[in-house]
């Protein structure tokens, strides 16, 4: 039943693939052709005018430029002119690096405020006003203290993953069953012990997820920082593509930006599973 | 009572109440258990039974008084008391054999790997789990999790296992056996044993001394009721023994009536002499005396002696 199930959900995303597919192709065909025009007139407009090409690139259009992209994605003719294996790279890089420091800080932190209720008083009101101030926010800041437009944007990073991580963690923590912890008591297991054998082991559900939502906001984030301070990255190459108003490559890099969020997503989620326990 | 293996001497319980008052839900606590003892305690919710099993193990603290185990004043939880809980807490995430030998290397740090395990199978197999080792807790029946709980108590080979109405979760059938478990264990190991239950069968079939509190808050252990069955009794024909139903009447009196009008029924209660009571004994003497042989058929009926 099951099996058939996904069979029929397959079938049915396969047709409403094929049929916004078909739409967007219809949408995008040519018009009509062109208006009598000076020839040197129509040289500036360009094919839209000439030929009544659509301004918006077709399905076909956009699966040619992919193909392209996917044959050499790896080229560097320079700081404008680079695969988009090495966009997404350095996105990736910036991604990975801020993330992994905020798991450091976020986690033994967490750990801390999820343990002790004074800590968790006295930094709930930093913590209540830090965590809604947008990350882009932090950048000019950052990139007046760090003098570095890449730290800068690693740090932007930092910032946004680190809330949804340090407040799981620290819910998870507390929300340890009291019983466990008595257990660990009765059989007189030390504080570190008891972290590491009782309360990791039962917070991490709630600890991965909050990684996970982490990463989704952390690969949101980049896009947007990277068209802030340029140079690399798939955000750059998205605002470097507007300006060459090469839609094709925009929405091209929609699409990755979209299968590389997904990828990620589904990491955490094979983690988030292996550390569930059923009751 | 001369050996006094535990011994719970003047504590007290108070909460901080929502007035600024405070609630005391005992005060003035004694009571003492001998070596090898099985004790049952029997009050209504809220008499502050599970306070005392968790001052005894150490997860609460008296606000007076103290606890002394084995000649030593207990401070907080220790390896020789173990407890088992009433709603199992096993670690979820571990497997049977692994919630046992978490026990077993909290005890002994330096055992190697080899050694806890078999230290541990040991146990699974005492409670009838052989085969099972390596499943998870979501794997087992609520009695499979029960058993796993008491092996992992008694991994530890504590010298009190302490017991918070361990089978009150469990269905009537799975209760019985487990009682069997725990009765045949107790006894072949000579453990000294503390349980909280609500069920009276449970205490007669298991307890030498039946512990009966009277209703909270301001609660007092009012009489210790001697089970004077025979120590080699059997769940079949243990209801078809001449004293049991003189001694679950009694309780059963206890728990109804007497529970909620004893502060006020009985002024000269001392604390520290609790009556020791041990219902149909004496009927069993008057038994061979004339005239008396239609009250002893029916032990049940007749007030029973009361010594301190």
């Amino acid at each position: 039943m099951t099996s058939s199930l996904r069979f029929r959900a397959a079938v049915v995303s396969i047709v409403l693939f094929a049929a916004f597919l078909g739409i967007w192709h219809l949408a995008t065909r040519p018009t009509a052709a062109a208006h009598n025009m000076s020839p040197e007139y129509a040289k500036l407009m360009g094919l839209t005018a000439t030929q009544g090409k659509s301004a918006m690139p077709g399905p076909l259009d956009v699966g040619a430029k992919l193909w392209e992209h996917l044959r050499q994605p790896f080229y560097d003719n320079g700081p404008n002119d680079k695969g988009l294996g090495i966009q997404l790279g350095y996105s990736i890089a910036r991604v990975a690096l801020g993330y992994f420091l905020a798991v450091i800080v976020a986690i033994p932190l967490g750990f801390l405020i999820g343990m002790s209720p004074l800590i968790s008083k006295a930094l709930d009101p930093f913590i209540q006003v830090l965590k809604p101030i947008s990350p882009l926010a932090w950048m000019p800041l950052a990139l007046y203290t760090i003098k570095d437009s890449s730290i800068s944007a690693i740090f932007v990073i930092f910032i946004c993953s680190v809330w949804p991580m340090l407040l799981n963690t620290a819910f998870g923590v507390a929300a340890v069953r009291k019983e466990w912890i008595n257990v660990a008591r009765t059989l007189e297991v030390g504080t570190v012990r008891r972290a590491f054998t009782v309360i990791l082991p039962a917070a991490a559900p709630t600890i991965l997820t909050g990684m996970r939502i982490s990463i989704g906001i952390a690969w949101l984030v980049i896009v947007a920082a990277e068209m802030l301070v340029g140079g690399t990255g798939i955000g750059y190459f998205v605002w470097n593509e507007w300006n060459n108003l090469s839609i094709t490559n925009v929405i091209i890099a929609i699409l990755l930006i979209g299968i590389v969020g997904m990828l990620l997503d589904q990491i955490l989620a094979r983690f988030t599973r292996m550390v569930t326990f059923p009751e | 009572m001369t050996d006094k293996f535990i011994s719970i001497e003047a504590i007290a319980r108070r909460y901080p109440g929502a007035d600024g008052k405070e609630t005391t839900v005992f005060e003035d606590l004694w009571l003492s258990m001998g070596r090898g003892e099985f004790g049952c305690v029997i009050g209504h919710s809220g008499c502050g039974k599970t306070t005392v099993l968790n001052i005894l193990a150490g997860l609460d603290q008296p606000s007076e008084g103290a606890v002394i185990v084995d000649g030593q004043a207990i401070e907080g939880t220790s390896l020789d008391r173990a407890v088992i809980f009433q709603s199992h807490a096993l670690l979820p995430w571990r497997t049977v054999l692994g919630n046992v030998a978490y026990a077993v290397t909290s005890k002994w740090r330096n055992w190697d790997r080899a050694k806890v395990k078999a230290h541990a199978q040991t146990f699974i197999d005492l409670v009838g789990l052989t085969g099972s080792e390596h499943k998870r807790p979501s794997e087992l029946s609520g009695g499979m999790k029960q058993r796993v709980g008491i092996a992992r108590a008694l991994s530890i080979t504590p010298k009190i296992m302490l017991m918070d109405e361990p089978f009150s979760a469990l269905d009537a059938l799975t209760r019985g056996t487990l009682q069997d478990e725990v009765r045949r264990i107790c006894l072949e190991t000579g453990q000294t044993a503390f349980m909280i239950t609500h069920d009276v069968d449970e205490a007669i079939y298991l307890a030498d001394k039946i512990f009966l509190m009277t209703n909270g808050p301001g609660a007092v252990l009012a009489e210790i009721v001697e089970n004077p069955l025979p120590k080699d009794r059997g769940r079949i024909d243990l209801h078809r023994h001449p004293y049991y139903y003189a001694l679950r009447n009694h309780i059963v009196d206890f728990l109804v009536s007497r529970s909620k009008t004893f502060a006020s029924d009985v002024t000269d209660h001392d604390p520290r002499n609790v009556p020791v009571v041990r219902p149909g004994k004496p009927e069993l003497v008057i038994a061979s005396g004339p005239g008396d042989s239609e009250q002893a058929s029916w032990p049940g009926l007749s007030r029973p002696s009361t010594s301190s």
